[in-house]
């Protein structure tokens, strides 16, 4: 039966739901003229769209709520907030996100709530004109199911202490639920955070009375949100934002762990915890906790470390020949070699010397970024360090565009001519269904870095949308992902409706599952506007180039065009080679396993067990590392890679910027482990396995090998390793890795997708190194058959362990909807957060999951392709159409 | 009589089909729409159905029994456009109130005649006017109507279908989620001002392409949860889909849904000559799958359905179990 929790519900165009793991929500604090001076000026002028593009701004760099306030004296506030709101909505980037509607003017805020169709949260209310009034506005809220933010004022005043700010909001509570009737999750609380260090004395407890009160209200009131404006408190050190966000990163570490759920904050300027020099961290945390404090001991201290600080300013300089050349081989030295430091310095400088901005771009920095394409070319740079190219590259043009803009603005202003093509356009995107992108990003970065527009529509992207973006884009090229088998499927039909809307572009098509047989077979006969497999980022910028060139793209369409229809005529032919046996056949030749005086391991419990306690750190020794080297197109055995003649500089490079992250990783918790796993009592029934599950039974499909195999060699099937009779279980798992996306995010905003393609690489490796981890923990206690076993990670990665752990979806088990099953018997959803898409997939995309087998001689196999009369025994078992077994098996299916 | 939401917990409801369709069917010439009282109405008439409470009641009576014999449970008020805001291309804003009394009484007629037990919904639709979006493509801040005027229309129609005598009410066909705020706005606002006790309401979306978002760019989670507060007997879709587009949604829907669910199709996708061609027992079919799976309480047929459809309909769920209730948690 479905479940509802009492979340805090939110909704923009799109839901956001602060669930407990949520951990802290940022409000984006820009879209507000009272807190940016930039801001007010863009209103005050009537500057709109530019003030649009503040709050695209705040979105993009992770923004989840958008706090938007039009309280200034020399404003019309309710005006400029209807206009502001009004615009808002026809910008679907920015109007995703959940609004706060913040005002010191109720009628403002009831304006506000008037334009928008989402569910806002209305910032603030209080009891501060009394009860009857506070009630009034909470109606009138609740009306247009608003959540609201309470402040802890009353008809005294605002609430400094810790007792004042937990009664106010106690009694603000009780009216709100039980004469108002609001639901307690739609409740906020600020109970205001107050400048500390202001050299009164009373002041400087005001830290403490925040942090405390919160850990008391959400004890009291556990379904309530705590927020606040988080600048205030360190107003006394205006001016020097160096301090300020110091003390904002120390303050929110506490008050996130008492509790506090979200905060008004300029997120692009947190500092990291652990990253604040330590003396400073010591004196913040001294002031805001009001410790050593007596006479201001601990205040004076931070304000004579602030002087100092201020007066520091800039030292460091390091004497380094290159610095001393022309700026356009300094431009070229820092895309070569990756070095972000001085790139807006020089970008700068080069455009106050070049008559256009454009000219930069056309001139030092895409020299600089042909010279990196040819050592790439030349195989003398690898992947990474291109990728910290692109880096250079888009920190450069980031500081050109507002230019290149103001540029066009004004040549269209004074009637000029539109200024030509441009770059070609490559868009790509991963298809519905699917959530993987790491390969996508990476061929995106390269194809950048050799001078194309790239617009990346990111995953889970239906055909439609693909289709529509890319006439509107005006794309050249189309490029699309995948990496499980539902997405050759999906592939098809976008090369299909192609097709059917008469387009024109060559379509790209990569990914791990992808081939250039199925595409030959499968997906180039769709379409005839060229369709191209391309196995990996490198090759993108050489085929890329054949398309886009005029002189060549005939005759390279016209080549593959031949080479895929050779290759589907062959494939065609080859079929009918292969030897098949009949399904009963093949069940005769069954593992012959003597179940006869086995006794089978009994597992330490029978149903499901959620694992959340395990630490990156216990995980990091499982990682398997050659995966990683292939993502990034270095191929070859770990550890011998890092000692390659040809690469191993570069792998060493790579390998030590992924320990480094993995450090930062770790010590900063960013990414969180969830798993759970369960055992169940299991017999095999011929090619089925059923388990019972609380008296209930679960009717496993498998299916098995079909082809005629050498004499002594058995036909597989994963229901053989279980007993027929007697005593014997079958368990399963699924692991999955949280939080990677606001880090994703972090990384997107600072164009550094070096590291973003990194972290999702390294998640990747956790998932599967938890999935390590946990069966070796299966083996040793929780199913204890192998209590003794001791193999090194080595071992492990070649599978020396007894007993095996396929997945749905993969070649032993080949059927992806199996995986419905494995995440009801595990409550997978509820233990570990992961779902599943309509493809299958799971998200997040950094999760594993699979099937227990623990008998001696179970191994890993393929199915290979299988025969009608095993599809319509799987579908009849399956008790699905058989069009329904058709589609899912398509892969194993001739 | 039960309540509707005894039946609820019993038994699937069905609701009734298209009432355009079946108007259609009478082949209305300019005339019959004017009648005697509007015969000097300076603008043309023909195509305003919900005019037809007033000057041919007896079709519509005719049409809400045809709708009941073939089993439906729920029969929706003719009031599609009956607020002030879409009754202006008319020039009729004034006889707003009356044309929902009027249609109110004629579904109570319908169900009295009938003798079946049936509760009367009055349909509240979507405007001609649109709170979230501007008409004009060049001017994105512009907006034709306010919220306070769409609150205004909508508390006049809900006097009048109160005053009438519906069951139910239900915002139906919403394609701007900030309409339908305005018309559960003017609900809530509608039962504290008069102090009677407020009537359920029903809500019913609609997603209008294959983006599975509503025409104002919300996912069906997005416009759900924006909604909510109503605290609704009922949340569907209806419209725009036919049965085997909307499957999907349907299936999102029943899993975020805290109260009971609604679904009423098209009859399949409009054809190259723009009409619905699905037959009844096909539209059914894909409907008695979504009752098999658990994700619906409440059935019927939007634009193109008609009796046959919602007596196929009828018959196939009629023994099936209706969705049950997710369990509310209180602590997180």
């Amino acid at each position: 039966m479905t479940v509802i929790k009492p979340f805090l519900r939110l909704s923009g165009l799109e839901p956001l739901v602060v669930r407990p793991e949520t951990n802290f929500v940022n409000v984006g604090e820009r879209t507000n003229v009272t807190g940016s001076k930039k801001f007010a000026r863009l209103i005050r002028e009537g500057l709109y769209e530019e003030a649009l593009s503040v709050a695209r701004q705040q979105v993009e760099n992770g923004a989840q709520v958008l706090d938007v306030n039009m309280d200034d004296a020399l404003l019309d506030g309710k005006a400029a907030m209807v206009t502001f709101l009004n615009l808002l909505q026809s910008e679907p980037d920015i109007a995703r996100i959940p609004i706060m509607i913040d005002s010191s003017k109720f009628e403002i805020i009831e304006a506000g709530l008037k334009c928008v169709q989402g569910k806002c949260i209305v910032n603030s209310i209080s009891m501060k004109e009394g009860e009857a009034k506070f009630i009034e506005q909470a109606q009138i809220c609740q009306s247009f199911g608003a959540a609201v933010i309470v402040m802890a004022f009353d008809e005294v005043g605002q609430a400094d202490t810790e007792d004042r700010k937990v009664e106010i909001c106690h009694r603000a509570y009780k009216i709100l639920t039980e004469q108002v009737g609001f639901d307690p999750q739609d409740i906020i609380f600020d109970p205001n955070i107050f400048a500390v260090a202001t050299g009164l004395e009373e002041h400087n407890n005001y830290g403490v009375d925040f942090i405390n009160a919160t850990r008391r209200i959400k004890q009291l009131m556990p379904l309530t949100k705590v927020s606040g404006g988080v600048s205030n408190l360190s107003f006394s050190f205006r001016g020097n934002d160096h301090v300020r966000e110091a003390m904002h990163s120390v303050f929110l570490f506490h008050a996130i762990r008492a509790g506090m759920d979200m905060g008004i904050v300029n997120a692009g300027q947190l500092v990291v915890y652990d990253e604040i020099e330590p003396q400073l961290r010591d004196l913040c945390e001294d002031v805001i906790l009001n410790r050593h404090n007596d006479n201001n001991e601990a205040t004076e201290k931070l304000i004579a470390f602030a002087e100092t600080v201020k007066a520091k300013g800039k030292e460091e300089k390091k004497d380094e020949a290159w610095r001393q050349e022309p700026v356009e081989r300094r431009l070229a030295h820092s895309l070569i070699n990756g070095i972000t430091d001085y790139v807006e310095a020089d970008t700068e400088e080069a455009r106050q010397k070049y008559p256009r901005p454009l000219d930069v771009i056309e001139g030092p920095l895409m020299d600089g970024m042909n010279i990196v394409g040819d050592l790439f070319g030349a195989g003398k740079m690898f992947l990474p360090q291109v990728v910290k190219s692109a880096r250079v590259m888009k920190k450069a043009v980031a500081v050109l565009t507002p230019y290149i803009e103001a540029e066009k603005a004004q040549l269209l202003a004074d009637g000029g001519p539109d200024q030509g093509a441009g770059p070609a356009r490559i868009l790509l995107a991963t298809v519905k269904g699917d959530v993987h992108d790491i390969g996508k990003n990476i061929v995106g970065v390269v194809l950048a870095c050799n001078g194309y527009e790239i617009k990346d529509l990111g995953v889970m992207v239906p055909t439609d949308r693909i289709l529509d973006e890319a006439q509107a884009f005006g794309a050249d090229i189309i490029g699309l992902s995948g990496l499980i088998t539902p997405s050759l499927d999906e592939m098809v039909h976008v090369a299909h409706e192609m097709k059917r809307r008469g387009m024109k572009q060559p379509l790209l098509i990569g990914g791990a599952t992808t081939s250039r047989m199925h595409t030959a077979v499968k997906i180039a006969p769709q379409y005839d506007g060229g369709v191209i497999h391309v196995l990996d980022a490198s090759r993108s910028v050489t085929v890329a180039g054949s398309l886009l060139s005029n002189d060549q793209k005939e005759g390279f369409l016209k080549q593959t065009a031949q080479e895929y229809e050779k290759l589907a005529e062959s494939f065609h032919a080859k079929k009918v080679v292969k030897n098949y046996l009949s399904l009963p056949d093949a069940q005769a030749n069954k593992m012959p396993i003597d179940w006869k005086g086995y006794t089978a391991p009994a597992p330490a419990f029978t149903g499901v067990r959620a694992v959340h306690d395990v630490s990156l750190q216990t995980l990091r020794p499982y990682i398997d590392w050659k995966p990683f080297f292939i993502a990034w197109e270095m191929h070859g055995n770990f550890p011998d890679i890092l000692t390659d003649s040809v690469v191993g500089t570069e792998a060493t490079r790579l390998y030590n910027d992924a320990n480094a992250l993995l450090d930062k990783v770790i010590a900063e918790n960013w990414l969180q482990p969830k798993g759970v796993l369960g055992f169940w009592p299991a017999q095999s029934q011929g090619d089925d396995v059923v388990l019972q599950e609380d008296g209930a039974t679960v009717r496993l499909n498998f299916l098995r090998q079909q082809s005629q195999k050498a004499a002594g060699q058995p036909n597989f099937c994963l229901a053989d390793f279980v007993a027929p009779a007697g005593a014997d279980y079958m368990g399963a798992f699924a692991v999955t890795i949280h939080g990677l996306e606001q880090w994703v995010r972090k990384f997107e905003a600072e164009h550094d997708d070096y590291n973003k393609i990194m972290l999702q690489a390294l998640a990747d490796r956790f998932a599967e190194a938890f999935a390590e981890y946990l069966h070796e923990q299966v083996r040793k206690e929780y199913w204890g058959y192998q209590q003794h076993e001791a193999l090194s990670n080595e071992q492990l990665i070649k599978e020396e362990y007894v007993g095996i752990r396929p997945a749905p979806g993969y070649p032993a088990c080949p059927d992806h909807t199996e995986k419905y099953k494995l995440f009801s018997l595990l409550q997978a959803e509820k233990h570990t957060g992961i779902s599943l898409t309509e493809s299958l997939a799971m998200y997040p995309a950094s999760s594993v999951c699979g099937w227990y087998f623990s008998h001696p001689q179970s191994q890993y196999f393929g199915v290979g392709k299988i025969q009608c009369d095993q599809l319509e025994d799987y579908a009849r078992r399956k008790g699905e159409p058989l069009e329904y077994a058709e589609k899912w098996l398509r892969p194993v299916l001739e | 009589m039960s309540s509707i939401r005894e039946a609820l917990a019993q038994r699937i409801l069905v609701i009734d089909g298209a009432m355009g369709t079946m108007i259609q069917r009478h082949k209305l010439q300019e005339a019959d729409y004017r009648g005697d009282r509007f015969k000097d109405w300076p603008s043309d008439l023909k195509g305003n159905n919900d005019l037809l409470c007033i000057t041919q009641p007896q079709i519509i009576v005719g049409i809400h029994k045809q709708y009941l014999e073939a089993g439906a449970d729920i029969i929706e008020t003719n009031t599609f456009n009956a607020q002030k805001v879409s009754l202006a291309d008319y020039g009729m804003e004034s006889l707003a109130y009356e044309l929902n009394v009027a249609a109110a009484r004629c579904a109570r007629q319908a169900v009295a005649e009938s003798g079946k037990e049936a509760w009367v919904a009055g349909a509240i639709g979507p405007m001609n006017k649109t709170l979230s979006l501007s008409p004009d493509v060049n001017n994105p801040g512009f907006r034709a109507l306010s919220f306070d005027e769409a609150v205004d229309a909508y508390y006049e129609q809900i006097t009048g279908l109160v005053d009438g005598g519906v069951d139910l009410l239900l915002i139906e066909t919403i394609f701007d989620t900030l309409n339908a705020k305005a018309a559960i706005f003017a609900i809530k606002k509608y039962f504290r001002d008069t102090g009677k006790p407020e009537l359920p309401i029903s809500i019913s979306g609609t997603i209008t392409d294959a983006s599975g978002r509503t025409l104002s760019g919300q996912t069906l989670e997005a416009f759900y949860t924006s909604v909510a507060h109503a605290r609704p007997l009922s949340v569907g879709l209806n419209c725009a889909l036919g049965a085997q587009e909307m499957r999907s949604h349907i299936e999102e829907l029943s899993g975020l849904a805290a109260c009971y669910v609604s679904a009423y199709p098209n009859a399949g996708l409009p054809n190259a000559m723009g009409e619905y061609d699905e037959a009844p027992h096909e539209t059914a079919h894909f409907i008695e799958d979504w009752a098999r799976e658990g994700w619906v309480n409440i059935v019927g047929g939007c634009c193109g359905t008609t009796p046959d459809h919602i007596k196929h309909i009828a018959d196939h769920v009629r023994t099936m179990k209706p969705r049950t209730l997710p369990v509310l948690e209180t602590a997180l």
